[in-house]
């Protein structure tokens, strides 16, 4: 019906700036709830992902000894039956017996009775300190000569909303740490990807003939690669790296953009747009660059949102395999694998990050078919 | 009078649309009597399809009807399909305008064409194949048992949209809607199929209900007409009555719109532009298991023509005739033997980068401005991009203001050159590709049906635009059309092309008034139903 709307009659002195496709379809995507809802989601996701580790209060890397495998909770830890036992076991490394056990708020108070004749080592009174649980202990009164002390030991709040993993470390700090690998490869690998991937098919679909054929016929050659062959191959000659990561993945996903952009290009050849452009005399560069490749540019953003989360499954299923992104680093497939051998113990370790990369595919995947409506000439 | 068979009351058509709600359709009447055509005619936009396509329940899913049709009776809006079905398909039936596409291809001819009667007419599926043996015959299908097996594709587009006017005649219909069912066709195929339908509905009695464009189609055909502009039906009654006394304007201005006034002639000793001798173009459609070609397509065959400055030359023919791939050969676009002669200089010999600076001089405009224009820059963008190639040293400022200035040539606002193509209708798009032409100030412009995609009202615009840049720049036109009312209003000297040979050629006067072959009496013919009475009115019984 685009004929039917007639076009107002304006006499204005300034150009009129006109709205590109790129703006309507902007238009229609914002108009798309289930793909703005998902922008949203993932726009929140990726800024947790990069300022989250900086407010949770905990080190990627940190061990908590004490705090090995302990449940995802709302609530701060240590909980109130881990109090006492963890007092006990220190008392009995001061060489005391803890009496009059009392927890009132964030302080302990306790009474320190000596198990032998000496008085109590006030020294050893440093190993709450080095606990996870407490603070540093303070003797509020010596009685019987030091061999009974009464002491404050104040009580170190520390909160594990996605729990901790085998080695006693936070997992959401470690969750939002895999998330920023995991996205990072994901969108830097699909950039390169489709960096490559477009001019190389753009060039071979719009020269055709003996060009056409070679440039895709090495397409072909590199397609029969098996893939895992080729990451363990690299990952012998050059170790386990991070930046081999996305020379992996970009080496193969552009392939596929390859032959997407050279269909695109060979139907985009025969418009009469680009017939028109040759007929003016510009050459094959300029009508690659001004006309060629601004026209493939739909089906490869929609191919993109789509392509990102296929490459974060790729890293994630080649950490998975133990190729990909070495300790203390973590991504996403990291910690699936090791929530995957605890889940008898401890599904926390395996839920969350599960749920993590969950939520990023679906969120691309319902952005990247809100483009594929958006960006859908047929709704013009 | 008798009981109208199909009566529309007060229908309004909406959609909803990116921009808002669209009202197609505004509140119109209709009337369909037992054996009767009606034409609805209107420009594109007019929504004259929408009324139909909502009689049919067959509107978009973002569209819906208001109001009230009637069959025999019996309200039709706001069936649901299920219940709409016993009617369409049977008693309302549809034919498209894109016999291409309206077929499926996957089946033969004979299954589609059974799929009506096993449903609706509740046949057998061997009685269904004899009548739709009986159906191939009756839309004049030759050798129909064998036809049958036939598939879509292999059949050319005259054939399908007989096949479809076969499918839509299987259950004896009341109402045959027919949209734009000729346009696709070429000229002298187009009006075999008029002449079929007004045969059929004759025989068998039907009412037609024809949306055109094409007022030569109405006035041979239609018992009464409706007209229809925006949505809304500004005047109706008898063909006759019509065509004698309009009394809307917009009517009188669709009258009207047949191009008009002739071609000054041009001098004897104007300079020739470009001359082009025995040029032949083949393309090869079958290649041995060695590369060696086996089938050759002559798509072009020993053509020869001369353009002087100022002259318009018009190359007519129908669909395949080669007469595209001729323009193109000319502009050494297309591959060639012979020889291309621009001014002094022998083009056969350059190759694409000794071409590039004669560019400027031989341009070319093309058919269709929905697809000429890429969606992705702005009007001014396209129009000034051979200033980039042709004169590089010039600053931006300077190319915008050569943009406006083009623009305000082929009389558009050049405020509007930031817009992008798709924000224009189709004649604006058309001066947009008419000003990437001339922006140059080429020498030779080869038009590539350049008004064959417009509407009537619209092609009479672009045709002026194009004599008048004729005349203040003294260009050389190419013409290549199919539609020799335009060609006419055009042309200095015409040649009419047939599987790609000259059949005919002389200058227009001779040429139309004194036409040597039966082809081109043919496209003269279908051409100027109306004008030149050449074919009989519709009181007189039309020849099977």
């Amino acid at each position: 019906m685009a004929e039917g709307a007639v076009l107002p009659v304006e006499t204005m002195t300034g150009p009129i700036t006109g709205r590109s496709l790129w703006a309507e379809a902007r238009g229609r995507l914002i108009r798309n709830r289930a793909s703005l809802t998902s922008i949203i989601v993932l726009a929140f996701i990726a800024l947790a992902c990069i300022f989250g580790p900086f407010l949770t209060g905990h080190p990627f890397d940190r061990v908590y000894p004490d705090y090995v495998k302990v449940p995802a909770s709302l609530e701060a830890y240590p909980k109130a039956d881990q109090i006492e036992p963890q007092i006990e076991r220190i008392g009995a490394r001061v060489r005391a017996k803890t009496e009059n056990v009392a927890v009132d708020g964030d302080v302990v108070h306790m009474n320190l009775v000596s198990s032998s004749t000496r008085p109590i080592d006030e020294r050893l009174l440093a190993y709450f300190e080095r606990s996870d649980l407490f603070g540093p202990a303070r003797v509020v009164e010596r009685q019987e000569e030091g061999r009974r002390l009464v002491v404050d030991v104040p009580l170190k709040r520390q909160y594990f909303l996605f729990g901790t993993d085998t080695n006693g470390r936070d997992l959401l700090t470690r969750t939002m740490m895999a998330g920023q690998v995991s996205l990072a490869i994901g969108l830097l690998a699909t950039f390169v990807a489709i960096l490559i991937g477009v001019i190389y098919g753009a060039t071979s679909g719009y020269l055709g003939g003996r060009v056409d054929l070679v440039m895709m016929r090495i397409v072909d050659i590199l397609y029969s690669l098996p893939f895992i062959f080729f990451v363990i191959m690299l990952v012998v000659f050059f170790g386990r790296n991070f930046v081999l990561m996305f020379i992996a993945v970009g080496a193969v996903e552009w392939l596929d953009m390859a032959r997407i952009v050279r269909g695109q290009t060979l139907s985009i050849k025969r418009q009469e747009y680009v017939q028109a452009a040759e007929a003016l005399g510009v050459e094959t560069k300029g009508i690659i660059r001004r006309h060629v490749i601004p026209n493939t540019l739909g089906p490869v953003v929609v191919y993109m949102t789509l392509l990102v989360p296929k490459v974060i499954l790729l890293e994630s299923f080649l950490s998975f395999l133990g190729l990909g992104v070495q300790e203390p680093n973590t991504s996403l497939g990291v910690l699936i694998s090791e929530g995957a051998k605890n889940i008898q113990g401890a599904t926390w370790m395996l839920l969350y990050p599960s749920l993590t990369l969950v939520a990023i595919l679906f969120c691309l995947n319902f952005i990247g078919d809100g483009l594929r409506d958006a960006l859908d000439p047929k709704d013009r | 009078m008798a009981e109208p068979v199909l009566s529309v009351r007060n229908l309004d058509v909406r959609f909803r649309t990116g921009d808002g709600i669209l009202h197609a359709v505004k509140g119109i009447d209709l009337d369909i009597n037992p054996g009767e055509t009606v034409a609805i005619v209107g420009e594109s936009g007019s929504g004259k399809s929408q009324t139909m396509m909502s009689v049919m329940g067959l509107l978009a899913s973002n569209g819906w009807a208001e109001g009230s049709v009637k069959y025999r009776g019996e309200e039709l809006v706001g069936l649901s399909p299920g219940t709409l079905n016993r009617y369409r398909g049977s008693k309302l039936t549809m034919i498209f305008q894109e016999p291409m596409t309206s077929l499926d291809p996957l089946y033969r001819i004979g299954d589609q064409l059974a799929l009506p009667l096993t449903t609706h007419g509740g046949l057998s599926k061997s009685a269904a194949r004899k009548r739709a043996i009986e159906l191939l015959e009756l839309v004049r299908i030759p050798d129909p048992a064998r036809r049958i097996d036939a598939y879509p594709h292999e059949m050319s587009g005259g054939q399908r949209q007989r096949v479809m006017i076969a499918m839509a005649l299987a259950n004896n219909p009341d109402v045959l809607i027919a949209d734009e069912p000729t346009t696709a066709l070429d000229v002298t195929v187009q009006a075999r199929i008029l002449e079929l339908l007004a045969d059929l509905q004759k025989r068998l009695g039907m009412s037609i209900v024809f949306i055109t464009h094409d007022l030569g189609v109405v006035r041979r055909f239609a018992d009464r007409t409706y007209v229809m502009k925006r949505g809304e039906v500004v005047e109706s009654g008898r063909t006759e009555d019509l065509f004698a006394a309009p009394k809307h304007p917009y009517t009188q201005m669709l009258i009207d719109a047949e191009p008009t006034g002739r071609k000054e002639p041009v001098a004897a000793n104007a300079p020739v532009v470009l001359e082009a001798k025995n040029i032949g173009v083949q393309f090869s459609l079958e290649k041995s298991f060695f590369g060696k070609t086996t089938h050759v397509l002559r798509a072009v065959d020993d053509v020869s023509l001369t353009v002087r400055a100022g002259e318009t030359v018009g190359v007519v023919g129908e669909s395949g005739s080669g007469k595209s791939t001729l323009g193109r050969a000319i502009l050494r676009l297309q591959p060639a033997s012979g020889l291309v002669r621009f001014e002094d200089r022998n083009l056969m010999p350059l190759d694409r980068g000794g071409m590039r600076p004669l560019r400027r001089h031989l341009q070319l405009v093309f058919q269709d401005p929905f697809g000429s224009l890429s969606p992705r820059m702005t009007a001014g963008e396209i129009v000034t991009e051979g200033l980039l190639v042709h004169e590089p040293g010039i600053s931006r400022k300077e190319r915008d203001r050569r943009a406006a200035q083009a623009f305000e040539e082929v009389r558009l606002d050049p405020a509007w050159r930031n817009r992008f193509p798709h924000e224009f209708s189709g004649g604006q798009r058309q001066r947009i590709a008419i000003a990437r032409a001339i922006i140059l100030h080429p020498k030779l412009v080869v038009l590539d049906e350049p008004t064959s995609a417009l509407d009537r009202s619209v092609q009479k615009e672009v045709v002026e635009l194009l004599r008048d840049l004729q005349k203040a720049h003294g260009l050389a036109y190419v013409f290549i059309s199919h539609d020799l009312a335009v060609v006419r209003a055009l042309s200095d000297e015409i040649m009419v092309m047939k599987s790609g040979k000259v059949v005919e050629r002389g200058n227009a006067e001779q040429i139309f008034d004194n036409p040597r072959e039966e082809y081109t009496r043919d496209l003269i013919a279908a051409a100027f139903l109306t004008e030149r009475g050449i074919v009989e009115p519709r009181t007189e019984p039309l020849a099977g």
